[in-house]
């Protein structure tokens, strides 16, 4: 009986995924707030429910009592995270709050699967995370000269790079971060804030050749560090994400295409310089012939998503322990190994949809310095879901670099929370303006006709810059 | 802006082709430990000939163990392989392990079987082959060592694929160790595709092709044969030294006279000698599931004139397989294209549903219909008036070519026996590749006799 219960869930957590997802994107239809609305509170039901159902597989599969206390605990936990928010911050986009919960609640069901234990501390480092995520929007909204900070990010950012570079040690064949009380610290993680604020905060200054040239210099001076500490996935995130924010602070198309072509010609060089990069170009090209000189990873992880196909194995039914570091870099061939590829599309198409979402509240902006922050913090986000899942599936050479929210990690769940805690406060700083923008015309429409020009000028204003946005 | 949405829709949809289309082959790779897992589920399923005869099935005992039994025993043991718990898996039992591991039976069926906690039955494997005419290639070859392989040339269909010396896979767990160490016979290996062997007077197929591409007047080619060839050092003679007389092309292959395509091989272009032979998928990789071994042809540019004589005759450092040399005479008696071979008709559950079914596909033109006809008509030059015309008054007509690979060993001079041909020749049947393993001395042609045999209980079983 157990084993149709387990069979069937499987059916379950597949449909709920797939209108979560689904309710992901009719969203932006929505004309009303009251419709917006429970779409909101449909989106919790499927959360809860698809962690319920994991749960009750896992606890059935294996038998042990604190799966269930875990549980619990983590019902309550997303629960306060998504209350807090509301309650603290009425204003806050509750889509992205929703899809930051799920996510996380797809990393933890996977995590609890591989490694109870990894679990459990993954469990603490997003009750951190939430701490900072709550905070950070308070911060953003008082503290208004962000902007002329430039120096500190740049400096701050590079100086702590430089120090992994030369005292970290080197794991996975990258020397990424430290080992502090049993928990591994990965300064790059966070200093893509800072590179993204400073990138915001310099070009925010000046568009001038001068200035972009200063600011391309200490750019590729972030990328050439990390290449040197082989931390190829951060090194690519931080180039692309300058280029869009170059492009998009400048509108040159020419300096997107000049990019490019150094990205290009740096690529080549350094795949001719360093031994690292082409294993991973050797390994992308044919990880079965390369099976025992680090094909095994990629290897291993084509083996689980094709053997996942469809709907997947089903929950503590697969092998996923067989894919190297599956919890973290590879967890979303487990992923797709035990709840099955359209379970991982859907997975793919909530962090498309978080991308859009951040994109709208970044278009919504009128600060062009928030502006910018968010558009790179999006970028940044969006480019590493593409790197660390075209890598375990072989679309592109593998990087090594997290699934944002869903990987084991806490320097990596901590930053994408303050991450999303940035954007949200940006969101906040707009309704508030929002907010200011209707009492001020109230005000004018009490004093009469005087400022009627006025009036008609922030009007249409407001609502070119505030579109019902829309998935093209 | 939206350059990553679009980023995104291609992953997905690598996503989507990569789960229809290569999945399953990667799914199947030896280094996927998941198949075993599949088999606490699954009973593992069946593979038949392609007329419904057991090649291999699972029986379970009473008390739920397993049992892989080979009713034929040791005569599909290359092809079909085995499935042994401490030594893995070979041949078909290796290349379809997914789909014997998976099971389509009706699903209430197996609503019902997760109820009593019963495992599945696993899918059937149907293959091309033909168990009658397997057996008939098994006791032609007899204590020979050696490889037949039958294929439809216009299908692709592998209908026999056998190699002795053999092994009972029934026996396996027992006799490994045996056969592992038994380097004289090397029973477990699959001689129709790995072994490399010289390809000897079949490889003049090769060398006229290639000379009717150098010379446009190729049928005005004459050569006066005395026995012999000289040129510079080398000496090559025709076969017990025969003097075949003034020779043109066709001659020259029907009597495979040595000395004339020795002096063929000094005429032409080495590099272009070179790409024909790849053409013909030497050095390549071939179309095929199985192990197998690269065949090889290191002529080039810097390559002496005594090489080029005994290349261009079957000698030299030409080194292919059975396998290969049925791809090549195919690809002539189908007008010059290639069929993929393949070794699975279908897949079906165990109560005979069928799940996929596989389809001739064309694999590559390996030379055009024109050059396939003239090499076809060449061929049956060959058995009217050549070597091999054991085969006439056969009742079917065939068109071939025989060879003999000569090579030194510690125990002195040996030779090997080729035969490649196809039958009915204007609308050709099958295409065999013999070949017979070392014996002594000058011995005639005894792959000839034994593809007969083959041929012949193909036609009576018709």
């Amino acid at each position: 009986m157990a084993n149709i219960i387990i069979e069937l869930s499987k059916y379950i957590i597949i449909i709920l995924i797939a209108v979560y997802t689904f309710s992901c994107f009719s969203v932006f239809l929505k004309e009303s707030e009251e419709e917006e609305k429970s779409v909101i509170f449909r989106q919790k039901v499927l959360l809860f429910a698809i962690q319920f159902t994991a749960y009750l597989v896992m606890f059935l599969k294996t038998g042990e009592g604190k799966l269930l206390l875990f549980y619990l605990a983590q019902v309550i936990m997303l629960f306060a995270l998504m209350t807090l928010y509301t309650l603290i911050y009425p204003t806050v986009s509750r889509l992205i709050v929703n899809n930051m919960c799920m996510l996380i609640c797809i990393g933890w069901i996977m995590i609890t699967r591989l490694s109870y234990t990894s679990a459990v501390k993954q469990f603490i480092f997003v009750i951190l995370g939430s701490v900072f995520s709550l905070i950070v929007p308070v911060i953003i909204r008082k503290v208004k000269s962000l902007k002329q900070w430039k120096w500190i990010y740049g400096g701050a950012g590079f100086a702590a790079l430089l120090f992994v570079a030369v005292f970290a040690v080197t794991s996975g064949g990258a020397k990424l971060g430290f080992t502090i009380a049993g928990f591994g610290i990965q300064p790059s993680e966070f200093v893509k804030i800072l590179f993204v604020f400073y990138v915001a905060a310099s070009l925010n200054e000046s568009v001038s050749f001068k200035n972009i040239v200063i600011t391309t210099a200490v750019a590729a001076a972030h990328v050439l560090i990390l290449v040197l500490s082989t931390d190829l996935g951060a090194a690519l995130i931080f180039f692309v994400v300058y280029l869009v924010m170059l492009y998009v602070a400048t509108r040159q198309p020419l300096y997107a295409v000049a990019g490019l072509g150094c990205g290009g010609a740096a690529a080549v060089l350094a795949y001719n310089l360093f031994s690292h990069i082409k294993v991973r170009v050797a390994v992308w090209k044919d990880p079965f012939a390369s099976y025992s000189e680090g094909g095994y990873q990629v290897a291993q992880s084509l083996f689980a998503i094709g053997t996942g196909s469809w709907f997947g194995m089903g929950l503590c039914q697969g092998s996923p322990e067989l894919i190297p570091v599956a919890e973290s870099d590879f967890i979303f061939s487990a992923i797709a190994e035990e709840l099955g590829l359209i379970f991982a599309l859907c997975l793919i198409l909530i962090c498309v949809s978080c991308y859009v979402m951040f994109l709208n509240i970044a278009m919504e902006l009128r600060n062009s310095f928030y502006k910018l922050v968010a558009l790179g913090l999006g970028t940044c986000y969006i480019f590493q879901v593409f790197l660390t899942i075209g890598g375990v599936t072989k679309f592109i050479p593998s990087t090594g670099v997290t699934l944002p929210l869903v990987s084991y990690g806490g320097s990596s769940i901590l930053s994408t929370m303050i991450m999303i805690g940035i954007i949200q406060g940006f969101y906040i700083v707009r309704e508030d303006e929002e907010e200011m923008i209707e009492k001020k015309r109230e005000t004018a429409e009490k004093n009469g006709q005087k400022t009627k020009t006025k009036k008609k000028r922030k009007k249409p204003g407001a609502f070119e810059e505030v579109p019902k946005q829309r998935v093209r | 802006m939206y350059f990553f949405v679009i980023l995104f829709l291609a992953l997905m949809a690598y996503l989507v082709y990569f789960n229809v289309v290569r999945a399953k082959t990667i799914v199947n790779s030896p280094y996927n430990e998941r198949q075993n897992n599949f088999a606490e589920q699954v009973v593992r399923g069946s593979i038949t000939d392609k007329n419904g005869v057991v090649l291999a099935e699972t029986q379970v005992a009473e008390d739920g163990t397993e049992m892989r039994v080979y009713p034929f025993g040791s005569v599909f043991a290359h092809v079909i392989g085995y499935s042994s718990q401490s030594y893995g898996k070979s041949g078909l039992e290796a290349s379809e392990n997914f789909d014997l591991l998976t099971s389509n039976a009706f699903f209430i069926e197996k609503i019902r079987n997760e109820f009593q906690d019963k495992k599945h039955m696993g899918d059937t494997v149907v293959t091309t082959l033909d168990a009658s005419l397997q057996q008939a290639a098994s006791q032609a070859m007899g204590q020979n060592k050696g490889a037949v392989v039958v294929m439809e040339a216009s299908t692709g269909k592998i209908l026999t694929m056998l190699s002795s010396p053999s092994f009972d896979p029934n026996q396996i767990e027992y006799e490994w160790d045996y056969l592992n160490t038994d380097e004289d016979n090397s029973p477990l290996l699959n001689r129709a595709t790995q072994g490399a062997y010289a390809p000897g007077s079949t490889f003049k197929i090769v060398t006229a092709l290639e000379f009717m591409r150098e010379y446009d007047n190729y049928e005005d080619y004459r050569y006066d044969c005395y026995g012999s060839i000289n040129y510079g050092e080398t000496t090559i003679n025709c076969f017990n030294s025969t003097a075949h007389g003034t020779q043109d092309l066709r001659s020259s292959l029907a009597n495979s006279c040595n000395s004339s395509f020795a002096n063929i091989g000094l005429t032409l272009d080495k590099t272009s000698f070179r790409k024909t032979a790849e053409d013909l998928l030497f050095n390549k990789k071939l179309p095929c599931t199985m192990d197998y071994t690269k065949s090889s042809f290191t002529v080039d540019k810097n390559t002496d004139a005594s090489e080029i004589m005994m290349t261009a005759m079957g000698q030299g450092n030409t080194l292919v397989s059975p396998y290969h040399m049925a791809l090549i005479t195919a690809a002539v008696a189908n007008g010059g294209k290639l069929m993929e071979p393949y070794l699975v008709e279908k897949v079906t559950n165990y109560t005979g549903t069928e799940i996929t079914k596989n389809m001739p596909k064309n694999y590559k033109n390996l030379m055009t219909a024109e050059e396939a006809f003239q090499l076809k008509e060449y061929m049956s030059a060959v058995v009217t008036e050549g070597t091999a015309s054991l085969f006439n008054g056969a009742g079917y007509t065939v068109a071939g070519k025989t060879g003999t690979a000569e090579y030194s060993m510690s125990d002195g001079e040996k030779t090997h026996s080729w035969f490649v041909g196809f039958t009915n020749v204007d609308n050709p049947d099958i295409v065999i590749s013999v070949i017979i393993e070392g014996y002594d001395g000058n011995d005639g042609a005894r792959a000839v006799p034994i593809a007969k045999q083959v041929l012949d209980a193909y036609y009576q079983n018709q």
